[in-house]
């Protein structure tokens, strides 16, 4: 129940919406977010159930340009940029050369020498500063367009029916992973179907000056679905029962991608990437620790940074943790030992002085509701 | 924000409402805006002794933990097991329903150093 002041906090466009629309903003990552607006549980059960309707304007966006632009991108990330078309959009992680995680991100791409990259609040400023450090050499041209663009995120299983009535182009063929350019109403958009709570749903990427009416419309179709205004900590609930990892809590420099369990984004085979030779060891040599899902067997509720144990040896920490709305327990991600990552492995989450039995699980912890 | 005028409240914000050599604590109005959906409560067992200004449980939500302190010394007479099911009830009826604990006051000198209702109403502004 601290007192952060909130002077030196960025504002995204929608900053008065949410005031109005009685959300708590707290600090987070730099920028004056809304938490949450009714409640969490309300909230995270609405995108399940239902529809609702993130701001996610925090979020970085940079613009890659240039005839090597999909060489370039090749080096930087460890997914392989070449086998994308036009329109499709890669997740993958950029790694240092130790192998450690710059950030994980979403490759969107427009044509062979233009693509956008979307990447986390926390890192935009680190990463705008690293990607331009590795395209020196290259013919690109790099640009943070974060400020003047805002994202939402419309995510549920009513996304397509609502957001339909007010694009002007068919969303019904476009797949996970894709994106199309349109109009909402008479504003250019980008719409892709991608998001970051296991349910079908769209993100949408616009000028900063459309944000607000873009916003109020899609809040006004949304009310024959109940539409709800969402918070960050209901998306945080939302990603961590699909097991989806956050960047800060369950990757970071120290973590490597092959530990966190996105060894599917870090394809070794390819010719040549930053971190591949430090991956490739750490292959080879075999993994120290494992990110796993646990849930707990008994009530309780585990944080990040919690120690787990398997009988009285400490074996591992949590980096995610919570309530799951949705199962009702407690769940969370954690780094163990290799012997004790395999599915259905008993083991202990120490909660303040005890120790509460827990199980470990392969996430998602819900059916995850996406359109694949 | 709700602050019923016969009770006495803790800088903390955990309530007491004091009947005799007995009293009930929970948390405030404003503790649980705070804190949104209350998912966790963790109680001392009924018999054991709880110590003024110490912890004596915690309170979950699904973002954070929060510790809960005694505003009085005591033995616990009882406990809402309640919470056990519907810790919800803290959010819905903190004064109410959402009661956490009863005790059987130590010292009722003890009870002097709390803040008054205007007291803490005050607080809570500054706090906000």
């Amino acid at each position: 129940m601290s007192q952060e002041t909130s002077t030196a906090l960025k504002t995204t466009p929608l900053y008065t919406v949410h005031k109005e629309l009685g959300a708590k903003l707290v600090p987070f990552a730099g920028w004056h977010m809304p938490i949450q607006y009714q409640g969490i549980i309300q909230e995270h059960l609405c995108v399940r159930n239902g529809v609702g309707i993130f701001d996610v304007s925090h979020m970085g966006e940079i613009d890659i340009r240039g005839k090597e632009s999909g060489k370039f991108l090749q080096k930087l990330v460890t997914n392989d940029i070449e086998k994308m078309s036009d329109h499709s959009i890669l997740y993958t992680v950029m790694c240092y050369e130790d192998g450690g995680v710059v950030d994980d991100l979403l490759v969107h791409r427009f044509s062979e020498d233009h693509y956008f990259l979307c990447v986390n609040a926390a890192n935009c400023a680190k990463d705008y500063e690293w990607v331009r450090k590795i395209a020196q050499p290259y013919d690109v041209k790099v640009q943070d367009i974060s400020q003047e663009t805002a994202q939402l995120a419309i995510q549920g299983k009513d996304a397509e029916k609502l957001l339909q009535k007010m694009f002007d182009v068919p969303l019904n063929d476009l797949r996970y992973y894709h994106f199309k350019k349109g109009k909402i109403h008479k504003n250019d958009c980008i719409i892709s179907r991608t998001g970051y709570t296991g349910e079908d749903g769209f993100e949408i990427y616009i000028d900063s000056s459309l944000a607000e009416p873009v916003f109020r419309e899609i809040l006004e179709a949304g009310k024959p679905f109940n539409i709800q205004p969402i918070g960050l900590a209901a998306r945080d609930t939302l990603r961590l029962e699909m097991g989806y990892a956050l960047y800060g809590n369950d990757i970071t420099a120290e973590t490597s991608p092959l530990e966190a369990g996105l060894g599917w984004v870090v394809k070794l085979q390819k010719e040549d990437f930053i971190g591949k030779e430090s991956l490739k060891n750490q292959k080879e040599a075999g993994l120290k620790r494992k990110l796993v899902g646990i849930k707990l067997l008994e009530r309780g509720i585990p944080r990040p940074h919690y120690p787990v144990f398997s009988g009285d040896r400490p074996v591992g920490e949590l980096t995610s943790g919570t309530f799951s709305p949705s199962l009702n327990m407690g769940i969370g991600l954690c780094y163990v030992s290799p012997e004790h990552a395999k599915v259905g492995s008993r083991l202990s989450v120490g909660i303040r002085n005890k120790q509460v039995p827990a199980e470990i699980v392969k996430p998602p912890f819900v059916v995850s509701g996406v359109k694949k | 924000m709700e602050v019923p005028k016969d009770l006495r409240y803790t800088i903390e914000h955990e309530w007491i409402r004091v009947n005799g050599n007995k009293a009930v604590i929970g948390i405030t109005q404003f503790a649980q805006d705070q804190l949104g959906d209350v998912v966790f409560v963790e109680m001392p067992k009924p018999d054991t002794q709880v110590t003024k200004e110490n912890t004596f449980g915690v309170v979950e939500s699904v973002k954070t933990v929060s510790d809960l302190y005694a505003p009085a010394s005591g033995k616990v007479i009882a406990i809402n097991t309640d919470l056990e099911t519907q810790p919800e009830l803290i959010n819905s009826e903190p004064y109410g329903k959402g009661w956490i604990l009863e005790i059987e006051l130590s010292d009722s000198k003890e009870l002097d150093g709390l803040l008054t209702p205007e007291q803490y109403s005050e607080q809570c502004e500054k706090e906000h």
